[in-house]
């Protein structure tokens, strides 16, 4: 891994009039990672992506793309390509025309400048199409002939505004493979933007969760879901049940009294947001605890309770289960595997749990 | 039938507002001096007689010289409000763009003499003599047809994708290289119906001419001037019916462009002049 990050920011601070968009963003994209911004909308995740491609300017900080300072560059000369959400495909040329229109000016031999269209269109499987009207595409197809009209242009970093989102599921799915195969390929840069926590849980090399202008949580999909550093973001991530706890004392591991789960000690790590004595909660995702059938009996630590709603999916099966001593029903996830029976509403149950499913929130 | 009432209104509405305009060439071809029923004969000289007219020739030039002028000036105009109005955010924006609209309901005779006052007035201050030339008339049109041309453009701009530009910029054109390759190719037919608009709107535009002309009569004040003689009327019929034809011509024509340029853009059609 090479020293230098591809992409260094410094306090970024946008202001739109009294509106604080960015609230000083500190960060680093390294070379050849798929880094995504995700956030609700509002929370300035596409501002900061225009940011990066020189359609906004920041109102204070220093951005600094391949070791250049961008300041009063402007987009056209930036080393950074982007994917618009709309495509931005232009609907009067064609798709060659479209792909091409980066490289007009570079002013290549007619035969060459065919070679490296068809490539690219190779690349993002449109082989054959250059001819076709940009109008009359798909959507696939626009979003297919938007990356490879950037992508021709061996830009440094590529920007990817919510590029699935016009998309239906089956094609979206689709085009999340081919993007992180697509990436790897080219080795470029790639910045996502996007509100979907589980696209952004599936194509990242790392994820940063942003509130409100704020980059709340930067760690890789396995740490983000795992070991959400509060409960916004563990909220925003996937589902999480949280639990009123009481933190008793803080050292090398973490003394506390979990209402309905009794007294637990815990590592620090399981606590990334920090922990202090006092008032606290604690979570645990819906597949980290473990309905106990008749005859089960391994696991330690086990609470009785009652099956509220069933939701069934097929593969999964998702329990609202009461546990005793606890106000607030928990969400509970099983595989349904083969011999096991898909429980009922008011069937009595015993759940099994272990320390290490927890995460500490202060 | 329960529209029946609404139906006979709709035909009678038609009916009173073409049926003058249908006289036009009806007395164009009657060959007689007098305009009136019964019609006395079929002739073609009225318009033989208009081209043994010097007079109307150069009144004719006159006004597609105006024409033209207006028309390019206020569509250039009327493209950097449109662009200005659909893209940017600004302090007082409601406040200029109603201001630069409001010569579409102040009355022309107001507009006309307040732009004489002001040429005669600024005229004489630089001490010149004769100011009110064809450029004083072209002004005034310009002042009278660019709140057509906004209205047309503002429409353009707006099914415009602002990130095509943002595209363009993206992929290393310049902001005038983008316009150039993106923007004018997208607007186009809306700014050319924009010019054939102004350009029929200046063409028939009466009363700005009529004050602000000097010694150069466009068409309409030349035509006016004719009504002073009955033997001229005929002749002036078989004109209105060439200009009633040309009228009719020029916004076939812009309305074409108008849908060729939503259809071009993939966009729904919502309407326009025809």
């Amino acid at each position: 891994m090479t020293a230098q990050p591809m992409i260094e920011l410094r306090d970024v601070q946008k202001y739109y009039g009294t509106y604080h968009a960015l609230r000083g963003i500190n960060t680093e994209i390294r070379q050849g990672e798929f880094f995504s911004l995700l956030g609700p909308s509002g929370c300035g995740k596409t501002t900061l992506l225009r940011t990066i491609a020189g359609f906004e300017e920041p109102s204070s900080g220093v951005l600094i793309i391949d070791g250049k300072d961008m300041d009063g560059v402007p987009a056209n000369v930036r080393p950074t390509n982007m994917v618009f959400q709309s495509y931005a495909i232009f609907p009067h040329l064609s798709v060659a025309e479209n792909v091409g229109f980066g490289l007009r000016r570079e002013r290549l031999a007619k035969d060459e400048m065919a070679r490296q269209v068809g490539a690219a269109l190779e690349m993002v499987g449109l082989k054959g199409y250059g001819d076709r009207a940009a109008h009359a595409l798909s959507g696939g197809q626009r979003q297919r002939v938007a990356l490879a009209r950037a992508l021709i242009l061996k830009p440094k970093v590529l920007l990817l505004d919510e590029p699935l989102s016009a998309l239906d599921k089956k094609m979206r799915e689709q085009m999340q493979m081919e993007l992180r195969r697509l990436q790897r390929q080219v080795g470029i840069t790639f910045i996502l933007v996007t509100h979907d926590q589980e696209e952004a849980l599936i194509m990242s090399d790392r994820i940063a969760v942003m509130f409100e202008g704020q980059i709340a949580q930067l760690a890789s999909p396995q740490q983000l879901y795992r070991r959400p550093v509060s409960r916004k973001v563990a909220e925003f991530i996937g589902i999480m049940n949280f639990m009123p706890a009481e933190v008793k004392a803080v050292g090398a591991t973490i003394q506390l009294e979990v209402i309905g789960l009794g007294q637990v000690a815990i590592p620090a790590e399981q606590c990334p947001g920090g922990a202090k004595v006092g008032p606290a909660s604690v979570g645990f995702r819906p597949e980290t605890v473990t309905i106990l059938y008749e005859g089960d009996q391994s696991k330690a630590r086990t609470v009785p309770g009652v099956v509220e709603e069933v939701e069934y999916f097929g593969d999964m099966t998702y329990y609202v289960v009461k546990l005793q001593g606890v106000d607030k029903p928990v969400s509970i996830s099983m595989r349904n595997l083969v011999g096991r029976k898909v429980l009922e509403r008011g069937d009595k149950t015993v759940i099994a749990w272990e320390e290490g499913s927890l995460v500490l929130f202060c | 039938m329960k529209v029946g009432g609404l139906r006979i209104y709709a035909i009678c509405y038609l009916l009173f507002l073409y049926a003058p305009i249908a006289l036009l060439p009806i007395f164009a071809f009657n060959d007689a001096k007098i305009i009136a029923f019964p019609l006395s004969g079929f002739t073609t000289k009225w318009f033989v007689e208009l081209t043994h007219q010097p007079e109307l020739g150069k009144a004719l030039k006159t006004s597609l010289f105006i024409a033209v002028c207006a028309s390019i000036l206020s569509t250039i105009l009327g493209m950097f409000a449109a662009r200005a109005s659909t893209r940017y955010a600004f302090p007082g924006k409601g406040a200029i763009i109603g201001l630069i609209m409001l010569p579409l309901v102040l009355p022309d005779v107001i507009m006309a003499i307040s732009l004489l006052v002001v040429i005669l007035q600024v005229a004489s201050f630089l001490g010149f003599d004769n100011p009110l030339t064809v450029w004083t008339v072209i002004m005034g049109h310009v002042l009278v047809c660019t709140p057509f041309t906004i209205a047309i453009l503002n429409s353009s701009f707006l099914t415009l994708d602002r990130s095509l530009e943002e595209a363009a910029i993206d992929l290393g054109e310049t902001k005038f290289s983008t316009f150039r390759l993106i923007t004018l190719p997208l607007v186009l037919p809306g700014v050319i119906s924009a010019l054939l608009i102004s350009f029929t709107i200046s063409i028939d535009e009466f009363i700005t001419s009529f004050f602000l002309t000097g010694s150069n009569p466009t068409l309409p004040v030349y035509i006016f001037s004719q009504f002073r003689f009955p033997a001229k009327v005929p002749a002036m019929m078989a004109l209105g019916s060439l200009l009633v034809l040309s009228s009719i011509l020029l916004l076939a024509i812009a309305e074409y462009f108008r849908r060729r340029g939503v259809k071009r853009q993939g966009g729904k059609d919502t309407g326009g002049f025809l």
